[in-house]
């Protein structure tokens, strides 16, 4: 690949000359502040995070037991043209991502009609056999989904990686906003900036729209409990929400309906936010050894009692394997092209792209088709040769397990760094709502940047940070765009 | 609210108030330490285990009796489930568990307490146990000042029982500990230790001045122990504790119109509680109230478990 300068989120092609349409005000904005009045405020926002208990936990890191994640001053803005746009393909991809779910659980036509092989979705570690033939209450599936995007140029997005299990960050949009109100009034008044505040309202209604029958539904969100990394964020939205954090022993399955315990007695629960894997939720029919989940919970759900958000069996729908066909899947099912592209992947189960693959290693990214949080994955052009190696064998070894992707030239936002703002890479993480209703998305999401001069992973657990994500209003004459019915 | 939220706000009251307890304990124990010898001085040390029954366990620990020991022991030691350290601890821990059942100012209050005692391993001189023991009751008042701003509902109600069992609890093993001290009533003992002793268990449970102006004239030993058991002026005296008891176990009948077993024995013991009198706790033998008084309080709170479905 040409090593070109990439696409600068606030400058286009020309850094620090003339800022973007639209962005003139962000632009006017950042050289006024001085670099110390910027680290003055950066700080403030961390210790604010700190004393509020913003934290996240890294695995097998004793130390850092409660981190906070770098938050970073400088936003990252879209305009109101490209967020219609945005959005517009978000709901495509999230409608065809539940009709895709319904029909590998239910008719299978999509199999039936060859449009992708039988055995990559049947022989998927992630298809939940326990669940086939089961539909759930209203049938959605995927009512969260947090659809990771990233940038190459001016109207160049694609879809890098769909989460449709239990996607997490939502807090870090939330709080980074009200840091942004607190610290940077002026920004509000310069730019007419859609508010993120109605999430928790949002994501209230969609689980209560997706209840069993009852009006009046009890919900609550499920918690492995206060050692695990997202804690903070399942606590806040329940918080806020106004419904219960519970955890596994709360919950109790009787006669196929779901109870937790309270002090007046039980009380009986209709849909519930579990931010727990599926292997967790049913000792009964998932691992037998694990204590977070409820005995009966699936029993309980079968049956129809029960609203689970997400649905279990999600996961065939975010398996990478199954991404490399997202363009057919949103052709099979909408009858429209997609609105927003994949980037190009190479699927390693097939001989020539296997060929091209180790043959061009040191120039792509290859990903486990079942990894996440930016773990088992190889950055080829920043490897090690023996990294770059040992990957090697692995794709020889098993290369169904592995997919490979160009190393994409990810979009830049300036950034508050040691040596006062730089470009750093950014990736950007849009929530997507689907109620009995239909879809709903907020003007906002989380955009992740890595810290580190040049990198390209943007995983809190590697070293990444994150930034207020601003969508801006359209004009007053302008059609509204924003959300999708 | 979900049982277990309310079982951690309990033991979030029932911790707070023993960190409270033992903090005064420690710096009422410097101070009385400090007006005797070397001898008096390790009695001293030795009735502060006796008080909070860690008598045996610091026994087992093999180290000796010294001032020094039992004073890193009561506040520092991880190894004591009853010292300051691990009394803050485990109510922190009930804390981010309840987390969302919290203020973020009781949050806060509760975690600053923690952080104060977190990152200490060596007691240092008696000076710097004072300091400790100072910022930590500050602390801890900041913590009741939340708690006090908090919605008048479920949430402070269950931390305020917890507090208010436990109060009953040590104040009644603080003066079982000290009991011959007081007895018997109107006999002219008295010497200057005697004094000092009684006066220190008044400031044990904050109440040196207080006394003064509930009964003119001299300290008397029987006096104190009235104080502590029957007069409701006193926050930390016994029937203090069990009408707050009763009356956080009325605010919920109230709200949610039921009661349950924990209603009729607070009642019942408060009932008792009024219709005697100290002349009547000494015929009956002090060391043999109190401990029936313990043995009801610990009845009363398996009750509340059960009515509010802790386990």
């Amino acid at each position: 690949m040409a090593k070109t300068r990439p696409f600068d989120e606030l400058w286009g092609g020309s850094p620090g000359t003339t800022p973007r349409a639209d962005f003139e005000a962000v632009a006017a904005w950042l050289s006024d502040l001085s670099d110390a009045e910027l680290l003055r405020r950066q700080q403030a926002a961390e210790a604010a995070f700190r004393s509020l208990g913003i934290t996240f936990a890294v695995y097998g890191d004793e130390e850092a037991a409660e981190r906070i994640i770098p938050f970073d001053i400088v936003p990252r803005v879209f305009s109101a043209r490209e967020w219609a746009n945005l959005s517009a393909g978000l709901e495509q991809r999230v409608r065809a991502i539940n009709l895709f779910i319904d029909d590998v659980y239910g008719a299978r036509k999509i199999l039936a009609d060859k449009v992708i092989p039988a055995d990559i979705v049947l022989g998927n570690s992630q298809y939940c056999i326990p669940v086939a033939g089961a539909r759930p209450p209203h049938g959605v599936y995927a009512h969260i989904c947090g659809i990771d995007l990233v940038r190459t140029g001016a109207d160049d997005f694609f879809v890098l990686e769909d989460n449709a299990r239990t996607p997490s960050g939502v807090s870090y949009m939330l709080e980074n906003r009200e840091a942004m109100l607190r610290l940077c009034p002026e920004l509000f008044d310069a730019l007419p900036v859609e508010p993120v505040d109605s999430y928790p309202e949002m994501l209230r209604e969609t689980l209560q729209s997706v209840s069993p029958q009852r009006s009046d539904a009890c919900c609550v969100l499920l918690t492995p409990g206060h050692f695990n990394s997202a804690f903070y964020e399942h606590s806040f939205l329940a918080d806020n929400m106004g419904i219960e954090l519970v955890e596994g022993n709360d919950l109790e399955v009787d006669d196929d309906m779901v109870w937790m315990r309270t002090i007046h007695g039980r009380r009986r629960v209709d849909v519930i936010y579990r931010r727990i894997d599926d292997a967790f939720l049913d000792p009964l029919v998932f691992r037998p050894d694990s204590a977070l989940g409820v005995p009966g919970l699936m029993a309980a759900y079968l049956a129809g009692n029960v609203t689970l958000v997400n649905a279990p069996g999600t996961g065939i729908a975010d398996d990478k394997a199954i991404y490399s066909y997202m363009p057919e899947i949103v052709r099979y099912y909408t009858g429209e092209e997609p609105k927003l592209p994949n980037v190009e992947t190479f699927r390693c189960r097939e001989p020539a792209a296997l060929k091209y693959t180790l043959d061009n290693l040191e120039k792509l990214v290859v990903k486990l088709v079942d990894g996440s949080g930016g773990y088992g994955m190889l950055v080829g052009p920043t490897a090690s040769r023996k990294e770059i190696e040992e990957f090697r064998a692995a794709l020889k070894a098993e290369p169904q397990r592995y997919i490979a992707q160009p190393t994409l030239a990810l979009s830049t936002v300036p950034t508050f760094t040691d040596k006062g703002l730089a470009p750093r890479h950014v990736d950007f993480r849009p929530f997507v709502l689907t109620g009995s209703e239909g879809v709903t998305i907020v003007p906002g999401g989380l955009t992740r940047v890595a810290l580190r001069e040049g990198s390209l992973v943007v995983n809190s657990s590697q070293g990444g940070g994150t930034k207020d994500s601003f969508v801006l209003a359209p004009d007053e004459a302008a059609p509204t765009p924003g959300s999708a019915a | 609210m979900l049982s277990r939220t309310a079982a951690h706000l309990y033991w979030i009251g029932r911790y707070m108030e023993r960190a409270e307890f033992v903090t005064r304990l420690v710096d009422a124990t410097i101070r009385l330490a400090a007006l005797g010898d070397h001898e008096e001085s390790e009695q001293a040390w030795r009735s502060a285990l006796s008080v909070v029954g860690s008598a045996q366990a610091f026994r087992a620990t093999g180290e000796n009796f010294s001032p020094a020991n039992i004073r890193r022991y009561l506040t520092l030691a991880e190894d004591n489930h009853g010292s300051i350290r691990s009394c803050l601890a485990t109510a922190r821990d009930n804390a981010r568990a309840a987390r969302t059942a919290l203020t973020v100012e009781g949050w806060e209050a509760i975690n600053r307490a923690w952080l104060l005692i977190r990152d200490r391993t060596k007691p240092g001189g008696v000076q710097q146990s004072l300091n400790l023991v100072d910022s930590l009751k500050a602390e801890i008042r900041g913590f009741e000042g939340a708690l006090g701003r908090m919605l008048r509902s479920e949430g402070s109600w269950f931390m305020q029982l917890g507090a208010a069992i436990e109060r009953g609890d040590n104040t009644a093993r603080l003066l079982d500990v000290k009991y011959y001290l007081l007895l018997p009533p109107g006999q002219a003992v008295g010497g200057a230790l005697d004094r000092d002793q009684w006066s220190t268990i008044l400031q044990i449970v904050s109440a040196k001045t207080a006394y003064r102006h509930i009964y003119s004239g001299p300290l008397k030993p029987w006096r104190v122990a009235d104080f502590l058991i029957f007069r409701t002026e006193m926050p930390r005296s016994l029937a203090a504790s069990a009408e707050e008891t009763v009356d956080l176990l009325s605010a919920f009948a109230n709200r949610f119109g039921r009661q349950g077993a924990a209603d009729r024995l607070a009642r019942k013991r408060l009932d008792r509680m009024q219709s005697i009198s100290i002349e009547h706790v000494v015929q009956q033998g002090l060391h043999e109230w109190l401990h029936a008084y313990i043995r009801d309080n610990a009845a009363l709170d398996q009750a509340i478990a059960r009515q509010f479905r802790f386990a």
